[in-house]
């Protein structure tokens, strides 16, 4: 179990071996601030959402998953990736809602990147992950909250990475888009270095 | 002629992986060799022309306030019987791509483009800017394919290009290339090298860096 959370946060970290989420991680990784802002949603999303399509997927549209009603035979898993991001939407709209109600100042805090998550590959690959390895309940919220927790290190990384960058001269080609490229590479050198890792 | 504008713009100018910073999550995972790149944007360029025709074709039928689910339902849709057929005629390949396929739904670049262009636009320039999006999109990850499995490998769809050194040949493949960070230094430098040959889309720099010129060091 430790081993599957070291696991998800680092060797197999979403972004940085799995390229999941990029977009997001280079539009919203300019400044430091923002990015721990969106890396504690994503946090938050994916450890709700991924053992909720565990659930969905395992007792709604896997085989055989209706034989109580006397529908034999019935697999539905060719669903599993709309109904994953109907969960993800609704989750993302439920949460901004709560938070809304009860804890206004979260909510102002990650008021704009809640919408923002329903786009995120991070979260919907989590989730087909999920499904393709056969998790369990338990290891799908290990490696929902893990696979969080190596996005949001990774996102928060490269901000504080690029708010020294600003004062670096780089050339006017590589500026911006290209630069950020390179340093995410850099990155994912020194993550792959964890792939030995056994707990 | 302005119509094939939409059609070739998206190709270098305005090209979506390099420029627009839509869909590079698929772009680097499934480039490992071209035969996965190559049906990748297939899958894509198949979606997305279908989705922003179908998308433009019922424009003035979609409330605003509900229209962001009704576009992701109905690529979700397509996206699942690319998917299927994936999976009925190559079924090597679609383990290969393992979950990617599945990812074109969050695929920035598809809505993006029904977003931004199909919800405003008729059926046919609908079509020509997705399939202009959907080439430059492919000829990326064709591109970024060629290099890491060339190189990675020395094979070109599988076939053999170099005799790497296990079978008795003179070239040692590079492991680097089959790993992940070679997909991000290979996107950076191409995005380096376009911006060289178009220096309008270089962005500007967030702080100027002052040079004094007489400054003496101590």
């Amino acid at each position: 179990m430790i081993d599957l959370f070291v696991r998800s946060i680092f060797a197999d970290n979403l972004i940085l071996s799995f390229f999941l989420g990029v977009c997001t991680f280079l539009a919203v990784s300019k400044r430091l601030d923002t990015a721990v802002g969106l890396g504690i949603a994503v946090i938050v999303v994916q450890t709700i959402t991924v053992p909720l399509n565990y659930l969905i997927l395992s007792r709604l549209l896997a085989p055989n998953a209706w034989d109580w009603l006397g529908l034999a035979g019935v697999d539905l898993t060719f669903l599993s990736l709309i109904a994953f991001i109907g969960v993800i939407a609704a989750v993302v709209q439920i949460l901004e809602m709560v938070l809304d109600r009860f804890v206004p100042a979260l909510y102002r805090a990650l008021g704009i990147f809640l919408p923002l998550i329903t786009v995120n590959c991070a979260i919907l690959g989590g989730s087909l992950f999920m499904a393709q390895r056969d998790y369990d309940l338990t290891e799908s919220v290990v490696f929902g909250l893990g696979g969080g927790i190596g996005w949001a290190l990774a996102i928060m990384g490269l901000a504080a990475i690029r708010e020294r960058l600003n004062y670096a001269d780089i050339p006017a080609g590589l500026r911006g888009l290209g630069m950020a490229f390179i340093v995410t590479g850099l990155m994912s050198m020194g993550f792959t270095a964890f792939a030995g890792v056994q707990l | 002629m302005k119509r094939l504008q939409h059609l070739y713009a998206p190709l270098v100018d305005n090209n979506p992986v390099t420029l627009q910073i839509l869909g590079i999550c698929s772009a680097l995972a499934v480039t490992t060799s071209m035969t996965t790149a190559l049906v990748m944007s297939l899958a894509l360029i198949a979606v997305l022309v279908a989705s922003s025709m179908i998308i433009s074709a019922i424009r003035h039928h979609i409330p605003s306030s509900i229209r962001l689910i009704l576009q992701i339902t109905i690529i979700a849709s397509l996206v699942i019987v690319a998917d299927l057929m994936i999976q009925a005629f190559a079924f090597d390949i679609s383990q290969r791509l393992s979950i990617f396929v599945g990812l074109i739904v969050t695929n920035c670049l598809v809505l993006g483009r029904a977003e931004a262009f199909a919800m405003r636009n008729p059926v046919g320039l609908s079509a020509l800017d997705a399939l202009g999006n959907g080439l430059g999109y492919g000829l990326v990850l064709l591109i970024i394919g060629f290099v890491r499995e060339l190189f990675g490998a020395g094979t070109l769809f599988g076939q053999t290009v170099f005799p790497s050194v296990h079978d008795g040949g003179w070239f040692t493949p590079l492991n680097l290339m089959l790993l992940a960070p070679s997909a991000f230094f290979l996107l950076g430098l191409l995005i380096w090298a376009i911006r060289s040959v178009r220096p309008a889309q270089v962005e500007p720099a967030d702080y100027e860096i002052s040079i004094e010129p007489n400054r003496r060091s101590p």
